[in-house]
C-alpha cells in the first residue's frame, strides 16, 4: 500500500478545511494510506514570490524536515508544489534529500494520474463545469498540455473530470489565461488582478458554467470574492471536491 | 534614487477606462491569437525554439570572438564598423556621421536601440529633423510620444484618435478614420521624405558573424526605401544581435514574425552585405548596459531576445495595463526584465507588474524563462533594501507565525476569528484586496482541527 503525507496548504487548512477533507477522502478512496504530519505550516511560496528568499528558506528547510520521510507528498495545490518542485532549488543548497522530497511531491491529479495510473473516478457530478487551469499547475507542472506550446494535447485534471458521471466540462474561450490572483499581486495591484477575474469569469459565464473548478484553492478565492461581491451566481470548487462527488 | 510613478499607480489609471482597457485587451490578443495559428503550422516548433536557444546561448557565451568575426567580415564587404559602449557614444557617432556628410534630413525604420539611446531628441537638438518611418512609429512620433509596444507602437490609438492626429500633423481633412485612407497620406508624406533624405538609419536583427552581413526585418519595406537612395546608411545594432551563421536565419526567421504577428514571414527580410555603390555603410555596435548583463548568470538569458513582442501579447498583465505604465521604453514581460539591469531602482516596479502565470515563457520563440526572470528580479531588489519597507516587515513576520507549528496554529485561529467577528474591518485594514472582492470565509475549524476531530483516536 502506497504511504502518502497529505500537505495542506496554510490557506487551505485555514480558510477552505473542505478542500483537504476531499483530498483525503479521494486519496483513500483510490487504496491510498495518508497521514497528516501536524507540523507543517507554509511552504514560504508567499515570501520566495516577493523575493524575500531569507525569509523563506527557514520554512523551505522545515518542509523538507517535516516531509522528508514519506514515500509521496501529496497536495490540492498546483502552486504549491510546484514551489517544492521547482523553485526549492533557489532557495537550498543542492542535496540528495532536497532532490528526493522535490521529486516525490505532487499535485492530487498529477499524482492519480501518474503515479496510481487512475484512469476513471467514480461518482457523479451532474453539472456544467468550467475548468479553470491554474497558471503553475499548467505551465509549471505541465498538468495539460498549454494553448501557448505545440506539443500533442493531453489534460491530467480533464481527463480525472471527465470520467465523473453526468458532467459537462466546458471551456473558456481563453482556454488558460490567468485569472489575476498571483499571490501578493491581487493585492499590489488590485486594479488589474481584478480586471483579470472578472474577464475570466465573463468567458466562463459566457459559455454557460454554473461552477468553475481549479486546482488552486487561491485562484478561486479570488474569483469566488469577486462572485460574491458582484452577486453572481456562478460558484466556485476545487477539483478534489468533485472528484470526492461533492456538489 | 528617484521618486517613479510605479507600475501599480500608472496601472490603475489605464484601467479606469473600461471600454478602452478591453478594447487594448482584444486588440493585443487578437495578435496572440494569430501567432498561435501560426505557431501550429509548423510542426517543428518546439524543436525550433530549442534550436534558437542553444545558438543564442552559444552565440552569447563567445560573443567577443563573433563580433571581432563580424567586424572583419563586415569590413571586407567595405563597410565601416564603430563601436559605442554607451548610448552616449552611439549618439555622437551617428551625429558625427551624419554632419561630415551635411545631412540635415535623416529618415529611420524600426529600431528599438535608437529609442532606448534617445537618438532622436539628440539630433534634433543639433538641428537634424529625424523621420521615423514605420507607419506606428510615425504616428507615435507625430503624438511626441514613445512606442506603446515593440512590434506595434501605436497600437493603444484607436483610428479616430489617428484621424485627428493627422488633420493636426498631416494637414487631412476631419473626420478622416478610414484605415486605408489614412495610410495612404502617411504613404505620400513618407514618400516626400525618403526622396528627400541624404541618410538613412535602419537598426538590425541580426548581424551575421561569418558574412559581415545585416537582416533587417519589416513589413512596410521602409528599411529599403530609406537606405535605397541616399549615399549614407547608418545601421545601429545592440551587440546581443549577432547569429553566427546565415544558416542560422532558416532558424530565426522562421520564429521571428510568426511569434510577432503571425505572419509565416515578414513582407521584408533585407539582406545588406556591404554598401551599395556608390553609397557608405556604417554600422555601429552598441553596447549601452548589455555586456554588464552578460557578466550576471543569473540574468543573461534576457540577452538572447529578438524582440518579437510576444511576450507583451499574451502578457494579461500588459494587455490591461498598456505599454505607458511600464517605466521602460520597453513594455512587458522582456522590459520588465531587461530593465532592472539598468536601474534596479528606478524600475523597482516592474518585476512585480506579473502574475507569474509564466504565458511569456511558454511563448518565448528563444525559451526565455521570463517569469523566473522576473522572480529572480525581485530576489534582486529585495537583496538591495529597494522593497517597500512595510512588505518586508510583513514577510518577516509571515516567515516568523510560520517557523512553529503552535504559533502558526494559534494566530490562524486568531485570525479566522477576526474575520468572523469584525469583517468590517478586517475589510477596512484590506482594502487592497476587499475594495472589489468579498473576504474569503473564516470557518471555525481549520483543516487540521477537522482532522484530529474526526480522525485522531486517542
Amino acid at each position: 500500500m502506497v504511504t502518502v503525507a497529505l500537505f495542506v496548504p496554510c490557506h487551505v487548512d485555514q480558510l477552505y478545511p473542505q478542500v483537504g477533507m476531499a483530498a483525503l477522502k479521494v486519496l483513500e478512496r483510490h487504496g491510498v494510506k495518508v497521514e497528516f504530519p501536524e507540523d507543517q505550516t507554509c511552504c514560504g511560496q508567499p515570501m520566495a514570490n516577493s523575493g524575500c528568499a531569507e525569509e523563506a528558506r527557514p520554512l523551505a528547510e522545515r518542509f523538507l524536515s517535516v516531509f522528508g520521510g514519506y514515500e509521496y507528498v501529496v497536495a490540492p495545490s498546483g502552486s504549491c508544489v510546484s514551489m517544492v518542485r521547482n523553485h526549492y532549488p533557489d532557495l537550498l543548497p543542492a542535496s540528495d534529500e532536497l532532490e528526493s522530497v522535490r521529486r516525490r511531491t505532487l499535485e492530487l491529479c498529477e499524482f492519480l494520474t501518474d503515479v496510481l495510473h487512475v484512469e476513471r473516478v467514480e461518482g457523479r457530478f451532474p453539472h456544467r463545469v468550467g475548468l479553470h487551469r491554474s497558471c503553475h499547475g499548467l505551465r509549471e507542472l505541465r498538468l495539460s498540455s498549454g494553448s501557448e506550446r505545440n506539443v500533442p494535447a493531453f489534460d491530467k485534471v480533464k481527463g480525472l473530470l471527465s470520467g465523473l458521471e453526468g458532467i459537462t466540462l466546458l471551456e473558456p474561450s481563453r482556454p488558460d489565461e490567468c485569472c489575476g490572483f498571483g499571490g501578493t499581486f491581487a493585492v499590489n495591484e488590485a486594479p488589474v488582478s481584478t480586471l483579470m477575474g472578472k474577464d475570466r469569469l465573463a468567458d466562463h459565464e459566457r459559455m454557460g458554467a454554473e461552477i468553475i473548478t481549479g486546482v488552486d484553492a487561491s485562484c478561486l478565492m479570488h474569483l469566488d470574492g469577486l462572485i460574491r461581491r458582484a452577486g453572481k451566481s456562478i460558484r466556485v470548487r476545487h477539483v478534489a471536491e468533485l472528484l470526492a462527488g461533492e456538489a | 534614487m528617484a521618486s517613479v510613478e510605479t507600475h501599480a499607480e500608472a496601472a490603475a489609471r489605464f484601467v479606469r477606462d473600461d471600454a478602452r482597457v478591453h478594447w487594448h485587451d482584444q486588440a493585443v490578443w487578437f495578435v496572440r491569437q494569430k501567432r498561435d495559428v501560426a505557431s501550429r503550422a509548423v510542426p517543428d516548433w518546439e524543436a525550433l525554439r530549442e534550436r534558437a536557444e542553444a545558438i543564442k546561448a552559444h552565440t552569447l557565451s563567445n560573443l567577443s570572438a563573433y563580433l571581432e568575426e563580424f567586424e572583419r567580415n563586415a569590413t571586407r564587404l567595405g563597410a565601416v564598423v564603430h563601436w559605442a559602449r554607451d548610448a552616449e557614444e552611439h549618439n555622437q557617432i551617428v551625429h558625427g556621421l551624419l554632419a561630415e556628410h551635411g545631412v540635415r534630413l535623416l529618415v529611420k525604420s524600426k529600431s528599438m536601440l535608437t529609442e532606448e539611446c534617445h537618438l532622436n531628441p539628440y539630433l534634433e537638438a543639433r538641428g537634424i529633423e529625424v523621420v521615423d518611418t514605420d507607419l506606428g512609429e510615425r504616428i507615435v512620433q507625430l503624438d511626441h510620444k514613445p512606442p506603446s509596444h515593440i512590434v506595434m507602437p501605436a497600437i493603444h490609438m484607436k483610428r479616430e484618435e489617428i484621424g485627428e492626429l493627422f488633420h493636426a500633423t498631416l494637414g487631412t481633412e476631419r473626420g478622416l478614420t478610414d484605415p486605408k485612407a489614412l495610410t495612404e497620406r502617411a504613404r505620400r508624406h513618407l514618400r516626400e521624405k525618403f526622396m528627400t533624405a541624404r541618410a538613412g538609419l535602419t537598426g538590425v536583427n541580426f548581424g551575421i558573424a561569418e558574412t559581415g552581413g545585416l537582416v533587417v526585418v519589416t513589413n512596410e519595406g521602409n528599411a529599403d526605401m530609406g537606405t535605397s537612395l541616399p549615399p549614407l546608411h547608418v545601421a545601429s545594432m545592440g551587440i546581443e544581435k549577432i547569429v553566427p551563421r546565415a544558416a542560422d536565419l532558416g532558424v530565426f526567421l522562421r520564429l521571428l514574425a510568426r511569434s510577432a504577428t503571425g505572419q509565416p514571414v515578414s513582407t521584408y527580410t533585407s539582406h545588406f552585405h556591404g554598401p551599395r555603390r556608390g553609397s557608405a555603410l556604417h554600422v555601429v555596435v552598441v553596447d549601452n548596459g548589455r555586456s554588464a548583463l552578460l557578466a550576471r548568470t543569473g540574468f543573461r538569458r534576457a540577452l538572447a531576445c529578438i524582440r518579437c513582442g510576444a511576450c507583451l501579447n499574451t502578457c494579461p498583465v500588459y494587455r490591461r495595463s498598456g505599454g505607458y505604465s511600464y517605466s521602460w521604453i520597453i513594455p512587458g514581460p522582456i522590459g520588465s526584465t531587461l530593465a532592472p539591469a539598468r536601474d534596479a531602482g528606478a524600475h523597482a516596479s516592474l518585476p512585480f507588474a506579473s502574475s507569474l502565470c509564466g504565458s511569456c515563457s511558454d511563448v518565448c520563440p528563444v525559451r526565455i524563462d521570463l517569469h523566473h526572470q522576473l522572480l529572480g528580479w525581485r530576489r534582486e531588489i529585495v537583496a538591495r533594501g529597494l522593497l517597500p519597507p512595510g512588505k518586508r516587515a510583513a514577510m518577516a513576520f509571515a516567515s516568523w507565525a510560520f517557523r512553529g507549528r503552535r504559533r502558526y496554529e494559534l494566530l490562524g485561529r486568531l485570525g479566522r476569528w477576526f474575520l468572523r467577528t469584525l469583517p468590517g474591518l478586517a475589510g477596512a485594514l484590506g482594502r487592497g484586496w476587499t475594495r472589489e472582492r468579498e473576504l474569503p470565509p473564516a470557518p471555525r475549524e481549520s483543516f487540521r482541527d477537522v482532522y484530529r476531530r474526526t480522525r485522531v483516536q486517542s
